[in-house]
């Protein structure tokens, strides 16, 4: 494995990036023992390990961490979480840094922003979400081309019963553009009010 | 038993053969199973991207419905992201008693009130502690005992509470399986991650990931999942898979339910094996 040299010299370390993902501190206790880049199945993609990434953290280099892909690798298996012998709630953290990312909308990782917001827009606007039409709208939000990787298995899901093309041309309208109230559109809103009060 | 059943928007649309042969096994084993009304998603992995807060108040609203409905009952989960996302709301206010309030204050603009008084209960959780392998047994019409069938646990079911089994070594699908007479494949990646969400975002990574867990089950029959998220990573991506690992990794992938069915003998239409995407024929086969 090759050596990346830092610079903690640098101007741009951010004493307050911990703090900011991790309220109650506890990622300041991490040993680097590493039982969380061990422990986790998507580590031989990441650019930094888990491990390498908890160290970052801790010392400010928050630039670096958000410009990486390594969160976003993150499938959320807990397995980190449920090893790590600080009981450091890692992957809490690790939401904490996609809501940063895409707040600050920082980061490579265009694919996986696109695919939560368009689930979250469904969400709210439907209430339940429907596969298939979410599906077309991640896949219009990213790269239209993108979606031939996923023809095949589109037509199995068809032939399988597993997706229903529901009311046909109705669909297009449905999918430009989100108008009008949405089903959970008060509770959205109601949860953003809220956040803004802290 | 009385359950409020959540099935989840997987269950309701392209998992519906996991949520129709859930309710035939429950309702042959004897229990009460009624749909929470109204609703609507728990926010999957999803919602904590937007707003921690969210992701708590989603399944919350789902929860509160359950509480509203007459008589008792635990609530019900046959996805494992939708169980997990829904044990987090008691878990969390147990530990930050003060987001009772903040839950509360976002939920009455919908009318409603969460008090935590529901259970959340995952299908697999049912199954082994409430009826348990006697009762499982004692319903057997056709014994299994001609498959050898790995269990899949996948993550949320058993990380990060572990509140029905262990998170490291669970074995209560082995109980059930065995309840049918099946032998139960010694299976090292029973809680191996399927990479979840990546095969969209990510897919080279869930392949690889799938990939491992299709080679570990090699020997066996089938496997058996109780999430329609590892269902699909697990049957959907075989061809892929194979390609991508350069060796055939074509297997059967059953949801536990489904197995179940066939053990009690119920009609086919309440397993729906056709909507399944990697061919169960070589088990049925076995089966005639
Ligand atoms: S497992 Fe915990 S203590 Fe060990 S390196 Fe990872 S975060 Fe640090
Ligand atoms: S929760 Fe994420 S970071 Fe932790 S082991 Fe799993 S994939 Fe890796």
């Amino acid at each position: 494995m090759t050596q990346e040299i830092l610079d903690l010299t640098a101007p741009t370390l951010d004493r307050s990036f911990l703090v900011a993902l991790a309220p109650d501190e506890k990622l300041r206790t991490c040993i680097q023992c590493g039982t969380c880049t061990a422990s986790c199945a998507s580590a031989y993609a990441m650019e930094y390990t888990p491990r390498q990434m908890w160290r970052m953290v801790q010392l400010g280099l928050k630039e670096e961490v958000l410009n990486s892909k390594t969160f976003w690798l993150c499938s959320t298996c807990y397995s980190c979480s449920v090893r790590c012998p600080r009981g450091i709630p890692l992957l809490e953290t690790i939401g904490a840094l996609k809501r940063m990312a895409i707040a600050e909308r920082i980061g490579p990782y265009k694919e996986s922003i696109n695919f939560y917001r368009a689930f979250m827009d469904v969400v709210r606007r439907y209430g339940r979400v429907d596969e298939l039409e979410f599906m077309t709208r991640y896949f219009l939000s990213t790269n239209i081309f993108s979606i031939i990787g996923y023809v095949p298995l589109g037509l199995a899901m068809l032939m399988h019963g597993k997706v229903t093309i529901k009311g046909g041309l109705r669909m297009a309208p449905r999918l430009v553009g989100i108008s009008g109230a949405g089903r959970l559109d008060a509770l959205f809103r109601k949860v953003e009010e809220l956040e803004a009060e802290q | 038993m009385r359950y409020f059943y959540y099935p989840g928007c997987s269950m309701s649309s392209s998992a519906l053969e996991y949520d129709v042969s859930t309710k035939a096994v429950l309702g042959e084993l004897g229990a009460e199973v009624v749909e929470v009304e109204d609703w609507t998603c728990c926010g999957a992995s999803t919602a904590e991207t937007v707003s921690f807060l969210l992701s708590l108040v989603l399944p919350a609203r789902n929860l509160a419905l359950a509480e509203r409905m007459d008589g008792d009952g635990d609530f019900l989960v046959g996805c494992s992201a939708c169980y997990t996302n829904h044990c987090k709301v008691g878990e969390h206010v147990k530990r930050d008693p003060r987001l009772l309030d903040k839950i509360n204050a976002a939920l009455s603009i919908e009318h409603l009130t969460y008090t935590g008084k529901v259970r959340v209960r995952h299908l697999l959780d049912v199954l082994a502690n409430d009826f348990g392998p006697e009762a499982i047994a004692a319903r057997v019409k056709r014994s299994l005992s001609a498959l050898s069938v790995a269990p899949y646990y996948g993550c949320q079911i058993v990380r990060p509470y572990g509140l029905c089994d262990d998170s490291e070594y669970p074995t209560t699908m082995d109980e059930v399986l065995a309840a049918t007479g099946a032998e139960v494949f010694p299976y090292a990646m029973k809680v191996k991650c399927c990479g979840g969400v990546l095969m969209t975002t990510k897919k080279d990574v869930a392949l690889r990931l799938v990939g491992g867990l299709l080679q570990a089950a090699k020997g066996a029959d089938c496997i058996v999942t109780v999430c329609p998220l590892c269902q699909m990573n697990l049957e959907a991506y075989q061809g892929d898979v194979s390609r991508y690992m350069g060796e055939d990794l074509h297997i059967p992938v059953l949801y536990l339910p489904q197995l179940l069915g066939l053990a009690f003998d119920l009609p086919r239409e309440k397993l729906k094996l056709e909507r399944n995407m990697a061919s169960p024929r070589p088990v049925l086969d076995k089966l005639a």
